[in-house]
């Protein structure tokens, strides 16, 4: 295969974090939970239901390998041995191949109770804007899903979709929601493909006509937070709204989402992403309480 | 009488000029940004071809998606029309016709006279369209010829699991990573596009012969896919399908004159 030296701009950075109060040793029950999305893979260590460290990598074109990998960097950032793990969960597009998780769960679930979790028991309605799908939950005062929507047939308004256009613009995807707004006069007009493929031929076009890199990125984004509003719309919201997600890190799409829904968002310090594998642990330390785990006590 | 039709497509623009139920010409050129100068362009070359002039041209009809941006035509023909015309002409007991171009895919239900009686339409995914194929010959890294004959070198079933071309991309990458044959991973494209214009396609109802215009029917890979789809012993392609939609226009601009 040829080597490519073009600029990776899609490629956003991968990260990991520690509860420094946290001592795992104090724990009673270590669970975790893994996220094997399309796109991204999360893995997260809770110590008796509370987080304790998380990972954010990308998804390999192996699932068993990226769930490993997840899990890896959290424990290397969590100085916290393997085996001391009492219940592993697998959640996401990969789940079922999650080699050493003792059962997984579907994301939608997990997404629910990992709101919850983060964002707190008011949160009514979850919107997760993934790498490969979009998807609509609403939830009760325990994280329960009560009503679903999901988009995973097309990309316009994903995360994939944004990664394609960035490369495309050349633009680095972590500079995508600021640059969206560094444009001179009135807001662009939104693309007007839904198809990203057809997108992205109209954004070349648009460029050929004398628009900036800016006006372009803010008419993709615009388009892309449309979207994501017409399947919002269709599921209805609920407050108190939270997003989940990689995309709720984009500011471009965002700030041009929320005024569509007409609500502000909930806040949080941790990383949007890790809902999901959030969830799932939290799911595992609730089956420990019940004997379930592995290293019984 | 002669008459010209000139179709402007989101990828190629093509013309041809018609005398007495004869082509004497075409010419075809990237659509690119600058439409006006492709119609002209592609226009000038099927009047070279057919050692015409343009005074000796009595009508032309535009088609295609830039049509409005032919200023030179006379006529204005509906792309599901000019698909319509064009396969009767070609084949005249045909009653379902397929158009498959490079951002889109059409299927038209007609009767013995070439006018419509039906039509379904996808212009929105370009998971139906020609740039599906191309998108998954640039992850193959093979080139879009290769991709259709590479099809044809294998006999194994794999199903596609995603439907949107920025997805069937990744899927393809997985492939290569788990070592599948190139072969196989083209077949496995031809056949999920196929499956999607196929569904279209039933949506107005197949009969024995059924017309398929547009570029893509030059890819033997997406033929033997979709015959496969379709159930049919044999598709009807005319020779360099990709000016179908010209023809089209070209007889209508004749009918209207």
């Amino acid at each position: 295969m040829a080597e490519r030296k073009k600029q990776e701009f899609w490629r956003w950075t991968e990260s990991s974090w520690k509860d420094p109060d946290i001592d795992w040793k104090d724990a009673k029950f270590i669970t975790v939970g893994i996220d094997v999305g399309s796109v991204s893979s999360q893995s997260c260590i809770m110590a008796d239901g509370m987080i304790f460290a998380y990972a954010n990598m990308r998804t390999g074109s192996n699932s068993p390998n990226s769930a490993r990998n997840a899990l890896n960097y959290a424990l290397e950032t969590s100085d916290m041995p393997e085996d001391r793990m009492d219940y592993c969960i697998g959640t996401g597009y990969g789940r079922v191949n999650v080699p050493f998780a003792d059962r997984s769960i579907t994301e939608i679930a997990c997404h629910a109770r990992g709101a919850n979790l983060i964002y707190g028991p008011g949160v009514r309605t979850v919107l997760d804007v993934g790498g490969q799908d979009i998807k609509v939950i609403q939830c009760d005062e325990k994280g329960k899903v009560t009503n679903f929507l999901m988009n995973d047939k097309c990309a316009a308004g994903t995360g994939r979709g944004m990664e394609d256009f960035s490369d495309l613009l050349g633009v680095s995807i972590n500079e995508v929601g600021d640059r969206s707004f560094q444009y001179e006069g009135e807001e662009p007009e939104a693309v007007s493909s839904t198809c990203v493929v057809y997108a992205k031929s109209e954004a070349t076009g648009l460029l050929r006509k004398g628009w900036t890199t800016e006006q372009v990125l803010a008419a993709y984004c615009k388009a892309m937070a449309e979207r994501i509003f017409s399947l919002v719309e269709r599921v209805g919201v609920n407050p108190q709204f939270a997003v989940t997600g990689g995309m709720a890190k984009n500011r471009g799409i965002m700030e041009r989402l929320m005024p569509l829904i007409k609500l502000e968002r909930m806040r949080t310090d941790l990383d949007t992403q890790i809902a999901g594998a959030a969830g799932a642990a939290l799911f595992g330390f609730a089956l420990c309480q019940k004997g379930k785990g592995r290293n019984k006590q | 009488m002669i008459t010209a039709g000139i179709d402007c497509g989101a990828k190629n623009t093509k013309a041809v000029i018609l005398k007495d139920g004869e082509i004497m010409g075409k010419g075809s050129v990237l659509t690119g940004f600058d439409q006006e100068s492709a119609v002209e362009k592609s226009f000038g070359d099927a009047l070279m071809r057919a050692g015409a002039s343009r005074d000796d041209i009595e009508k032309i009809g535009a088609t295609g998606s830039g049509k409005k941006l032919i200023s030179i035509a006379d006529v204005e023909v509906n792309d599901i029309k000019a698909m319509a015309k064009a396969a009767n002409w070609f084949f005249p007991n045909s009653r379902t016709v397929t158009d498959v171009g490079a951002e889109g895919g059409r299927a038209v239900k007609i009767d013995k006279n070439g006018n419509v009686a039906d039509f379904a339409i996808n212009e929105k995914c370009a998971a139906g369209a020609g740039a599906f194929i191309e998108a998954m010959a640039r992850a193959l890294e093979v080139n879009v010829e290769e991709m259709g004959l590479l099809c044809l070198l294998s006999d194994k079933e794999i199903s596609m699991n995603s439907q949107c071309v920025i997805f069937a991309e990744s899927e393809v990458v997985g492939l290569i990573h788990a070592k599948t044959e190139k072969s196989d991973i083209s077949k496995a494209i031809h056949d999920a596009m196929a499956s999607r214009i196929v569904s279209m396609i039933r949506r107005v109802g197949v009969n024995e012969e059924v017309v398929m215009i547009g570029g893509v029917g030059r890819n033997p890979g997406f033929v033997d896919s979709m015959k496969r789809e379709l159930e049919v012993g044999n598709l009807y392609i005319p020779d360099e399908p990709e000016f179908g939609a010209a023809v089209g226009a070209a007889v209508v601009a004749k009918e209207e004159a």
